[in-house]
């Protein structure tokens, strides 16, 4: 069970926005995705979750095909992806937002279950679960679309962004969330950042794109350690 | 005082009726952001598929099922084999906001001449379950009879029915979250495209039964250019516009408030405004609050 992606081509109209990216994500393991603006992050990420088309190239996940279905079918499949700027549904409540995520099960007890467990790692989100969604800080936005696509039973999570906007210490609190999860779910996960510092302290294995290619991919660790990495992404 | 009573024993009947057909336009812009011109031409369509019933059963309890499960076939045939197609092929370019829209008021005029090349043009009949005869005071008739007041009560129903149905079952959930955000929604495992049909369904049935109340409520006769049903959408339309044209509470707000102002101005000032009524309060809405009663101006955040 891992996530293997081939030589992915993602077109934007005229713009490549994705060329020619390879990489394997094993299960179980944390891969971050960090690059500047514009390297195409968030493209790939939605690609894989079946927003957006590809143009060339393969992805797939449990020998699953993530390229040619819907979004809906793909989650069918144990992959959940929170996309970027705090994924929720303002107007529902916060139960409401929770219970989409789990709509598609079949078993009404083992939705009730995971829900137990969200409210279990959020105890924030148990607190506020009838306000409306838009009543809640962004931090807690973010716990949301997290647990919403937690409820959606996952085995691969893909993360666009968690930490986009959010002041430092509740940055640094949800990024110890994600490591927490991908350990004790047994989860695979994709984290898309910006914030490179911040997702190779919690990742096992990084991938730099660059303009829609890969720059450099390897251990988390050995990225830390790179000098250009750290010259152009970690900033020291 | 008297006049006072059924003055707005009027109001809320009439009221109750375009309250149904907002909610029918609300349901559709809701799940597919199409303003529908078609709509009471569903509605008339579904209007004669109740009047066949009734030719066959003599039974108005089961030309009304049969009106509201027409609507919502035709209301789904129109969604799938007709928006979907017209959406995908003008996604692009100057026309793509517009054409749905402007594509609803063709079929508007499709359906009636495929109503008038099967029915005819000439008048034809649908009589209520209970007489429309107002009960009586003293000596005086009420404005208010057991035609309406079931008609009252079969509205009130549907909308608790359909409100039960949108804040506490899973369909609703799916129907609402489709409606705010449906990339969230396909991400949840919500299969959005299904959900707009279902939507466009609930639009249809619910046409329906404004239809052949609208019909009975008046002389019971109608034909394929019956004013009642022109007035039907240009009520029902005004009426989701008052109420914000998002909420199904605002368009029973939106409905019952135009259905008294109407009935007070055609009470106290001249029964002449009529026609001139309803548009001159949906000019002042658009001006006063654009956002309708209940609307909530620019509400979204990121």
């Amino acid at each position: 069970m891992t996530l293997t992606v081939t030589e992915l081509t993602i077109h934007h109209g005229a713009i490549c926005a994705i060329s020619d990216v390879s990489f394997t994500v094993p299960k179980g393991q944390l891969t971050a995705v960090i690059g500047a603006n514009g390297a195409g992050k968030t493209t790939l990420l939605r690609t894989l979750s079946g927003l957006n088309k590809s143009t060339h190239g393969t992805a797939t996940w449990n020998e699953h095909n993530l390229l040619h279905s819907k979004p809906e079918t793909i989650v069918r499949h144990g992959v959940s992806h929170v996309s970027e700027g705090k994924a929720v549904i303002p107007e529902l409540s916060v139960v409401e937002n929770l219970e989409l995520g789990a709509i598609w099960r079949k078993n009404k007890k083992e939705a009730a279950e995971s829900k137990a467990s969200v409210i279990d790692i959020f105890p924030r989100l148990g607190e506020r679960l009838n306000q409306r969604a838009d009543t809640l800080s962004g931090g807690e936005r973010q716990m949301l679309a997290i647990g919403r696509a937690i409820m959606s039973k996952p085995q691969l999570l893909l993360l666009d962004e968690p930490s986009l906007g959010l002041a430092p210490l509740i940055v640094e609190q949800i990024f110890q969330t994600i490591r927490d999860l991908t350990t004790s779910m047994g989860l695979t996960v994709v984290l898309v950042e910006q914030n490179a510092m911040g997702a190779l302290k919690i990742a096992d294995q990084g991938v730099v794109l660059n303009l829609g290619k890969v720059a450099v991919a390897g251990t988390a660790q050995s990225l830390i350690a790179d000098p250009q990495v750290r010259a152009a992404y970690l900033g020291y | 005082m008297f006049q006072l009573l059924n003055t707005i024993l009027i109001g809320i009947t009439a009221g109750a009726i375009y309250s149904l057909m907002a909610i029918s336009i609300v349901l559709v812009w809701r799940s597919t952001r199409v303003i529908n011109f078609a709509q009471a031409g569903m509605a008339l369509l579904s209007t004669y598929f109740g009047y066949e019933a009734m030719v066959h059963f003599n039974s108005f309890w089961i030309a009304l099922p049969v009106a509201m499960v027409g609507g919502a076939g035709i209301a789904a045939l129109i969604e799938l084999v007709f928006m979907r197609l017209l959406v995908k092929r003008s996604s692009t370019g100057p026309m793509a906001a517009v054409a749905p829209i402007i594509a609803t008021l063709g079929l508007l005029g499709l359906i009636k001449g495929i109503i008038s090349s099967i029915w005819g043009g000439a008048d034809v009949r649908l009589v209520g379950p209970v007489t429309n005869v107002g009960y009586s005071i003293g000596d005086k008739t009420l404005a208010f009879s057991p035609l309406k007041l079931l008609t009252l009560c079969t509205v009130v129903a549907l909308m608790l029915l359909l409100t039960v149905l949108f804040q506490k079952s899973n369909i609703g959930l799916s129907l609402r979250a489709s409606a705010y955000s449906p990339e969230i929604a396909r991400l949840s495992g919500v299969k959005v495209d299904f959900v707009r049909t279902l939507g466009w369904s609930l639009a249809g049935a619910a046409g329906a039964v404004a239809g052949m109340f609208q019909t009975v409520n008046g002389n019971g006769a109608f034909s394929p250019e019956s004013i009642e049903f022109a007035l039907l959408l240009i009520s029902g339309f005004i009426a989701a516009v008052i109420g914000g044209l998002e909420s199904l509470v605002g368009a029973v707000v939106g409905g019952l408030v135009l259905g008294l102002v109407i009935s007070f101005v055609l009470m106290y000032i001249s029964s002449s405004l009529f026609f001139i009524a309803p548009f001159v309060i949906l000019l002042i809405i658009l001006f006063v609050r654009p956002q309708g009663i209940l609307g909530v101006k620019a509400a979204r955040r990121a």
